[in-house]
Order: C-alpha cells, then structure tokens, then sequence
C-alpha cells in the first residue's frame, strides 16, 4: 500500500504527462530533468548582480529538487567525486546542515569546518584559511563570515566556485531564494506581491538579500521597523519604509518576520524586549491588517515572545516556516548543481541508477 | 669654516604663493639660504663657483610642508621608518613634515620628542618636526606637559587619529596652550557616534552591510571646539574636514573672528564614497570618503580659502592590515608622493588657481607652525621645490619609495611631479627620467 503510493508519487515526479501545467512550462526550459540550463555566473556572492533570468534558473532547478526530495530515493550522482567544504566563522546549524543534506544528495563529499573564533586577527585566519583550503582542491566552498564582504575577498584567494553562507550584514542569496521559492510555490508569482520584512533589519543579511531578490522580481517590500533597527537612507534601497507595524502591514501577502539580532547589538537599539514585542512582534492582532491570507515567514532561528508570537508561529494555515526550511534543501542543491557546471570534465545531471 | 657654497637656479618659473610672486627668473641660495632671487638676478653674470642648476623654464616653488603625516617609528618600523618616510616626501616635493605621535611609544613627553627630532637629523633626507600629544598616552585622560614639549621642539599637539573626547580637558588644553600660543590640533569626530564605523553612513553602507561613520560625528566635535575656542581664545586646527556642514561651521567661525583653520587630505577632495566600492579597504580612511556633494564642498572651501591646509595624511599600513574583511581592516591611505599631483588636478580641471594650491601646500602650514620656510625671500630657508605642473604620469604603487603601498590612487592618470627636491640647499631628490 505504502510501497505503492511512493511508486505513484515517482511516476508523477518523472512522468512529464502528469504534471500541471504550470510545471510543465517551467520545467519545459530545461532540456530535460537531467542537464540544468546553464547558469552565467563562477560564485553565488550575492543576489545584488543576478538578472531576473538567473533568478528564474535557480527557482526553477529548484522546483525540480523540491519534488525530488520528496521522493523516497534522493540520491543524485551529478557531483560524485565532488568535495564541497562548508567553511562557517559564525556558528550555524539550519544552514551548514541544509548546504551539508544538499551536497551529500547529489553525491558529493562535504567537509565541515567550523573555524574557532577567538583568534585576534580572524582575518588572518580567514585569508590563511582560504590558500590553505584551495590547495586541497575542494570544488566549492560554502562560506559563512560574521564579517560583511568576508566571503567575496575570500572568493578573490581560491580557484574553486564560491557560495555565499552569509557575510556580517550584507548578503544570504540562499536564504532569498528559498523564501522567494516558498513563496513563488504558495502564491504562484512573486510578481506584484507586496512583501513586508519586520524587524531587524539593520543588521540583517537575509533583509539585505530579499530587498534585491523582491525588487529584481517585480515585487514590492515594505520595511517594517523602529529607526534604531534601519540603515540610514533605507528608503534609497526601493523600498517603503514604516515604523508602525500596523500601517506597514495593511494590505500585505507576505510578513517576513527577522529575528532580534541581540549579538550584534553593540548599545542598545530598543529599550527592552518587552516594548519591542508590544510594539513590533507579530501577534493575531496586527497580523490583522494583513490580507486574510497572508503567509508568515520567519528565517530562524526565532526568538518567541520577542518577534514572534507562538501562536502565530505555529498556525499551520498561515506560518511556512518549516516549509521554508525544507525548501532550503532544494534551493541550494540547485546552486550547488547551477555553479559545478563551471568546474572542468562536467558530466552533466543523471538520476541515481541510470 | 667650509667656503660658502652658492647655487643659482636659472630659467626658472618663480612662483611664491606668500607673495603672489609668478615670473620668470633665477634664485640664489647660499650655504641653506635664499640670498636674492628674481626676473634680473641672473644677468649681471657670476662668480666661478658658483654651482648653477637649469631649471629649464620649470616652476620653482617653495619646498611644499605637510602638516600631518604618520611615520610609524617608533613602534611599527615595517609599515615606516623615518627614512622611509622622508625618501617618499622627497620623492613628493615635501620638504617639511610634521610627524604624528601616534607612535608606540605616543611622543607625549621631552625625551620622545627629542628622539624623533634625533632620529630625523640621522636618519631623514627632509625635515621632520615632531607634534607631540595633547593627552598622555593620547588616552584623553590628563594633559602632557604642552610648554616643555613645546621648548623641546614640539611644533603642534594633537592626539592625532584620536579626539580629545573629553570637553572639560579640551578646554583646559586649549586655555592652557595661550600661555604659549600653541597650535592644537584636533581630528573631529565624536568617538561614540563613529563607534564601530568602517565607512561613510549612507546608501552604500546600508547596501554593503558596512556599520557607518555617520557626518555628524564631524560636525559635532568641530562645533564643540569651536564653543571652547569662543572661551578660551586659543587657535585650534581641525585637521581634515569631510561634511559640507563642518566646512560651513569654519566659514562662520572665521567670520567671527575665531582663531580656526581647517585642513584636507587628497582623498577629501580627489574621492567619495563610491570608490569604497566592492569593499576596497585601501579606501578606508579617517574622516571615511564622504558623498559627492561633500567632495565638492572640500573643492569649494579651498578655492574660498575656508580650508588653509592640504596635507596627505599619510598613514602606512602594512598589507595585512588591509587584506582583511572591510570591518576588520586598518583605516589609513599614504599620500606622500601623490600629494603635489592630485592637488594639482585642482588646478588642471580649474577649480583653484595654482598659487592658491601653492600657498595650502607651503606659507599657510608654515604661518600655523610659525616656521621660517614655505616662502621663497631673502633670509628664508633654501628648501625648494622644482617641479612640472603638466608632465602626465600614472600612479603606480610599485614605483612608490615608501615602504608602504596602501593607496587607493594605483593606476590614476595625473599630472605633474617634483623634478628636484632642495632642502637647506642640498638636493636631496632630483628625477631621473623615467621614474
């Protein structure tokens, strides 16, 4: 009963006859699920530089990788004989796993390095690092930095294709675009959205990365906040900027919570978590002003009671939260499979078995 | 006693920004003074030993004085040295300089400031004149002894990179340096607002992730200061200015007759905020590269005479304290030996008249330090500049004396370069061609 389920389910992710319509269009850009289109870029730095195009060409990969993560055999050999090194200098578990589950499901080897932080000079460690890594010749390094533009100096030091885990303040393009592949799955578009990110934005990366993602898409943002928690000139990044939830929030199809980002607090950006929640955390009742079936979104990890209302969190009508996570998975198996096309004797995508 | 040793600069370009003096003519120098110097001088013919020098139509300036200059001795001798550092001012027409003490150990008492000036008479192919610290250890705590400084050959106090944060002691110090009439200086910014800044606060900090330095911090210490000179009556150098509005804040001080002058680097006037770019750290400075329109402000004030000073700032850094992430990376450019050529682009694109740069670059830094040199005259110093306004050249760090390379300017097309470098008569650079 069971077994047979799984071989239906197979039967519609491998059989192009039984896929709607709109899968059908998207995939029919591919030449086929085994030979993803290709993708003009050595380094996935940032989203601030990818056309709508290349955008499309991840989504779309993605799609594809959804689907087969669904299915009970997940195994893909594309980047057998591959090393991919995680490389984190921040601490991170959804992240490093994802990329990791990512790696391994198309047949790669994946090391982690977890780099101590303690050192003076970290930045020494970061450029010693990167030579020491490259003459290992690893095929592509997934990098995280507390430091903004740390991974793209990095990315100058190696011969292997770089991916950005996450860099200080500036950029997390995975994390764009498993939100904007949730999102596109959801809601069908991304076109013509209006999107709202609350919170932290000041010192958030994965803001930073929608705010490119959303604009290149033709969806419009809206910047939620206190001033404390803005950069200056916010308005200057083609977004509307509020700082009363309720107003920001009206009308809305997206609330994408950011969570407090108390160690980077250096002073005090709100008077107390407290006030902050009163104020800026998302409950039933300014989730109100939202269109009635506006999604919830939140990166993680979430900070209950301070951004975020459990309940909230927890709606399964609303909240894709977890589904965010899962998409994570597919997202970057696709940037992983997208930028090893540059690496040399490319073999080309086979499903496991054939 | 050696013979008196005559030189003649011929065929020269006689400017002399503390006189408006611009003719061609000759000068005469004798042992480590000017003697006589215009358009008739040569014809008269002179005695056989006598060294004449062509100038070969060339400008002849007074040697340039650069009030604010980081030589990394003592304390971090591999990102300079004071002979390093006087063989790139040599090479950049600087015949004077006056050296910060933001060494390790801060130059903050008599012994320290005797060292450098020791150093420098062994060492330096150019004059260096040591500024000692306003505060002991520049820790902005308790003020170091100004007047016995001062006697010891200390030319000007500032706690360099460092503002003197507290206002009560500013005031004290400033009061205090009348005894002397000192010249104090200060790098304005308000140390907590610029906290934690890597750059410019503005659009493309917020795009790069980047903490900004916001333009307020300048402008609230320049207006400080400029409250405690209104009580005091002191004189006081804000070292670089960045903001259109600090800029406007000295334009009125002056108006009322307060005793401020105002400084600015190249990279005040020659950059902004854009060259920061892909997080490039040799872009990353004190005060940081502003936005345009404070750029031109900067242009604006040294064509008004709001900004008496062009220094370089020169701040060598080592490479791996700018191959680092932006955040973590040192602030700092070097700018000897492209001070006289990006000033000059002021002059080539019509912004400032020549002698107007001339006089920033030489009588003005010399009225503040109180020094005999800066000007071409009978009795002043033979420190002397000859040099091409127009000669194009490409800034290449290879080519740098200067033991660091931290310049921003790599590969910008600019013209004009010191041909020979005289200081107390003796040449101590002459271009060869091709370098």
């Amino acid at each position: 009963m069971v077994n047979g389920f799984i071989a239906a389910r197979a039967r519609f992710l491998y059989d192009d006859s039984s896929m709607s319509a709109s899968r059908a269009a998207k995939t029919a850009e591919q030449p086929g699920h085994g030979s993803p289109v290709p993708f003009p870029h050595r380094h996935l730095l940032g989203i601030e530089g990818l056309s709508a195009q290349d955008i499309e060409i991840l989504l779309n990969r993605s799609d594809y990788y959804v689907d087969l993560n669904r299915a009970v055999e997940k195994k893909q050999t594309s980047l057998r004989g591959r090393t991919i090194i995680n490389l984190f200098f921040e601490n991170s578990t959804r992240t490093r796993t994802s990329f990791e589950l990512a790696g391994k499901r198309l047949g790669a080897d994946v090391i982690n390095m977890s780099v101590a932080t303690s050192s003076v000079k970290k930045g020494e460690t970061l450029i010693d690092t990167a030579i020491t890594l490259n003459a290992m010749h690893p095929d592509l390094l997934v990098v995280r930095h507390q430091d903004s533009g740390a991974v793209a100096l990095l990315a100058q030091k190696v011969g292997c294709g770089v991916i950005n885990g996450g860099d200080g303040s500036h950029e997390h393009p995975t994390q764009a675009l498993l939100d904007a592949l949730t999102i596109r799955r959801r809601k069908g578009r991304l076109e013509g959205l209006s999107v709202a990110i609350c919170g932290d934005i000041l010192h958030s990366r994965v803001a930073r990365s929608n705010i490119h993602l959303l604009n290149t898409m033709g969806a419009r943002v809206r910047l939620i906040a206190p001033p404390t928690l803005l950069p200056a000139y916010a308005d200057r990044l083609g977004v509307e900027v509020f700082h009363d939830m309720r107003k920001g929030l009206t009308d809305v199809d997206i609330v994408m919570m950011l969570r407090l980002q108390m160690e980077r607090f250096h002073g005090s950006f709100v008077p107390s978590t407290r006030e902050y929640f009163h104020f800026y955390g998302l409950d039933y009742e300014k989730l109100g002003f939202a269109k009635s079936d506006a999604l919830i979104m939140h990166p993680g990890p979430m900070n209950r009671g301070i951004e975020i209302d459990t309940e909230v969190a927890d709606d399964i009508h609303r909240s894709v939260i977890h589904e965010q996570v899962e998409m994570g998975v597919a997202v970057r198996m696709a940037c992983l499979e997208l930028l090893a096309q540059h690496l040399p004797n490319w073999r080309g995508t086979t499903p496991a078995g054939t | 006693m050696p013979p008196r040793r005559r030189t003649l600069y011929t065929n020269a370009r006689l400017l002399d920004p503390s006189s408006g003096l611009d003719v061609k003519g000759a000068l005469l120098t004798e042992s480590d003074r000017i003697i006589d110097l215009g358009p008739k001088l040569a014809s008269g013919g002179f005695a056989g030993d006598t060294e004449v020098i062509d100038c070969q139509g060339h400008c002849l300036a007074p040697g340039l004085i650069d009030m604010h200059v980081w030589l990394r001795e003592p304390g971090a001798e591999h990102q300079e040295t004071i002979a390093t550092g006087a063989r790139a001012a040599a090479a950049g027409g600087v015949t004077t300089m006056v050296a910060m003490p933001n060494t390790d150990p801060v130059i903050d008492e008599v012994a320290l400031v005797e060292f450098i000036a020791r150093r420098a008479a062994d060492t330096a192919v150019v004059r260096i004149l040591p500024a000692a610290a306003i505060t002991k250890g520049t820790k902005g705590e308790e003020m170091t002894e100004l007047g016995l400084l001062a006697q010891a050959g200390a030319v000007a106090f500032t706690d360099g990179e460092k503002p003197v944060a507290s206002s009560r002691l500013m005031r004290r110090a400033l009061s205090y340096a009348t005894t002397f009439d000192l010249l104090l200086m200060q790098h304005c910014e308000d140390p907590s607002l610029a906290k934690g800044g890597a750059m410019n606060e503005g659009e493309i900090a917020a795009r790069l992730g980047l903490a900004g330095i916001p333009a307020v911090a300048e402008i609230i210490m320049l207006e400080r200061d400029l409250r405690l000179l209104e009580v005091t009556g002191s004189r006081l150098h804000a070292t670089h200015l960045s903001t259109a509005e600090s800029l406007d804040a000295v334009r009125r001080a002056k108006q009322r007759g307060l005793r401020i002058t105002a400084g600015a680097a190249p990279h005040n006037f020659a950059l902004n905020e854009l060259d920061v770019g892909d997080y490039r750290t040799f872009a990353k400075v004190k005060p940081p590269l502003r936005v345009e329109s404070d750029r031109k402000a900067v242009v604006d004030a040294i064509a008004d005479g709001t900004i008496d000073v062009i220094s370089s700032a020169h701040a060598p850094q080592d490479p791996e304290s700018k191959r680092l992430p932006f955040g973590q990376a040192e602030f700092g450019i070097i700018g000897l030996e492209t001070l006289l050529a990006l000033t000059l682009e002021l002059y080539h694109n019509g912004s400032v008249p020549l002698l107007k740069l001339l006089a920033c670059l030489t009588c003005n830094p010399a009225r503040l330090l109180k020094l005999q040199s800066g000007r071409l005259a009978p009795g002043a110093p033979a420190d002397l500049l000859v040099f091409d306004p127009d000669t194009p050249w490409r800034i290449d760090e290879k080519k740098f004396r200067s033991k660091a390379k931290n310049s921003p300017y790599d590969g910008r097309r600019v013209q004009g370069h010191a041909l020979r470098t005289v200081v107390g008569g003796q040449t101590v650079f002459q271009r060869k061609r091709e370098s």
